[in-house]
């Protein structure tokens, strides 16, 4: 694929982000996209968002339950970013800003030092974890009704969106970190519950997988990155008015409503 | 249906039982059985089963999730009777030839220090009354062909019990927060799904309350020192020779047991 139609792809991505339009995926015109094709449509809408000022918070995992692996018929997660302005810290989401967010309840890892593939363990991962905090993570993807293969989510940055974070902070090592239950409700009903082994069975191992797969291509995680692990709970479809609440064993609650 | 209707059911469940082979839903038997009617072929079988010799170490609460609920098309969950004969040691193997079509899912077990008498418990009542809880592997098995059931069938059937597995450590109520003690279930080391204590109900202790207040309709209470399976914590999994099942919970360990021919 040429340089000039990854920058067409990614300025495209970036404009139906920000006219809040769904737009047919990328494969529907271009069948052969590849995954490696992706991530470079990725990287150039990274680049974008980089150049227009924003701040990298850090990377962030999706595809990372089996269900969802299955779903789309791939053997391995995908990664994306999160940018400061997607970090919401009023406990409201404007739904007017966004297509159609659906949201999943996860755990963060905050990074303490360098991680640098190909051979990270989930042991070196919680070497180098200074904190673990909760986040509800609002996905939006891009594509008409949800409907993508895996290099279209890829291209549009894995669906970010938002993210809600928790304001209690633990260390790696206070918890059984693969053990954490939590629960998702939505206005007052149980929407959905887990724990968090449904991440790839620990979600350092997704920290772990991740700086692996980044080593790919030269890239490492790096001290102070906030990086999203992938849902523990599946991701609930969200309308204006809604109450969102999710409550984590040991690591709080995280609440937001939904408005215009 | 009479006492003599109640017996022959009861004894027809009893025999599955013991030769291994399923039989046709009660329902499609008797389709006006009602839950009632159900819960005294139960307790008859029960009743038979102490005469000859067998103590109740407590109970199991059945359909406390929504998923399963929504399957049999019913709005609460039930109860059956758990019988020192069921229990199966933390590690030990379980020959298929004791069961017929076994399933095994993880619970929350609490150990009660004090009785808890409907009609009023509430889920605070239990928890107060609880000595401690511990990871436990129900492995629920069906009398009815293909787990054919209806509720009543279930109900008549002791609820599905089959057999049940204590494990982990045990620990005071007032260490954790029950309702998000979160539970990691594996078939042969690969895990299978994930639960949390809420999945029982919104609670687990609110699961027991429903019990106990359920009991009381029968004349029976839940008494110090039995042993109570609060629910499942996610979807049960079919077990085949060989299998092994192990469930994680945080704070409290966890429990296993194996399968052979």
């Amino acid at each position: 694929m040429e340089n000039e139609t990854i920058k067409k792809i990614a300025d495209f991505l970036v404009e139906a982000e920000k006219e809040k339009k769904e737009v047919p995926r990328i494969t529907a015109e271009y069948p052969d996209l590849s995954v490696e094709e992706a991530y470079a449509i990725q990287e150039e809408l990274v680049n974008i968002r980089l150049g227009q000022g924003h701040r990298m918070i850090g990377p962030k995992m999706g595809l990372t339950s089996h269900a969802k692996m299955k779903q789309l018929n791939v053997d391995e997660p995908i990664y994306g970013y999160i940018f400061d302005y997607m970090v919401t810290d009023e406990n409201v989401l404007h739904v007017n800003e966004l297509i159609h967010p659906k949201v999943e309840a996860e755990i963060a890892f905050i990074l303490s030092s360098d991680l640098e593939g190909p051979d990270v363990t989930t042991e070196d991962v919680l070497a180098s974890t200074e904190y673990v905090v909760p986040a509800l993570e609002v996905i939006d993807s891009r594509y008409q009704n949800f409907q993508f293969t895996l290099p279209d989510v890829i291209a549009d940055n894995a669906s970010s969106s938002r993210v809600f974070f928790g304001s209690v902070m633990k260390k790696p090592d206070e918890m059984e970190l693969d053990l954490v239950g939590v629960t998702l409700a939505i206005n007052g009903e149980l929407r959905d519950l887990g724990a968090s082994a449904a991440v790839l069975d620990h979600p350092a191992n997704s920290v772990a997988m991740l700086a692996n797969m980044l080593s790919r291509k030269g890239k490492k995680l790096k001290a102070g990155q906030v990086i999203l692990t992938g849902g523990i709970t599946g991701a609930q479809l969200l309308s204006q008015g809604d109450l969102v609440s999710a409550k984590w064993d040991g690591l709080g609650t995280v609440e937001f409503k939904v408005e215009q | 249906m009479n006492l003599l209707q109640t017996v022959s059911f009861s004894e027809r469940l009893a025999l599955a039982e013991q030769n291994g082979n399923a039989v046709k839903p009660l329902t499609e038997l008797y389709p006006d059985i009602s839950m009632r009617e159900a819960y005294m072929i139960q307790l008859k079988t029960i009743e038979r089963k102490v005469e000859a010799g067998a103590s109740i170490v407590g109970k199991k609460i059945g359909l406390t999730s929504l998923a399963m609920q929504k399957l049999l098309g019913v709005d609460q969950p039930d109860y059956g009777h758990l019988l020192n004969s069921m229990e199966v040691e933390n590690g030990g193997k379980i020959s298929l030839s004791r069961v017929i079509q076994p399933k095994v899912e993880a619970e929350i077990a609490f150990k009660l220090k004090q009785d808890l008498v409907g009609p009023r418990v509430t889920a605070t009542d239990v928890l107060l009354a609880t000595e401690y809880i511990q990871p436990a592997l129900e492995i629920v098995d069906s009398r009815i062909e293909d787990w054919q059931i209806k509720l009543q069938d279930t109900i008549a059937d002791n609820a599905s019990s089959g057999l049940y597995v204590l494990g982990g450590r045990p620990l005071s109520v007032d260490k954790v927060d029950i309702s998000h003690l979160g539970m990691a279930f594996y078939k042969n080391n690969e895990l299978v799904n994930t639960g949390v204590g809420a999945a029982a109900l919104g609670s687990p202790a609110h699961a027991i309350a429903w019990l106990a207040n359920k009991l009381f309709e029968f004349g029976i209470y839940l008494k110090a020192g039995e042993i109570i399976l609060s629910g499942a914590l996610s979807a049960a999994v079919e077990a085949e020779a060989g299998d092994v099942f192990t469930a994680r919970m945080a704070h409290i360990g966890e429990v296993s047991v194996a399968f052979t021919d």
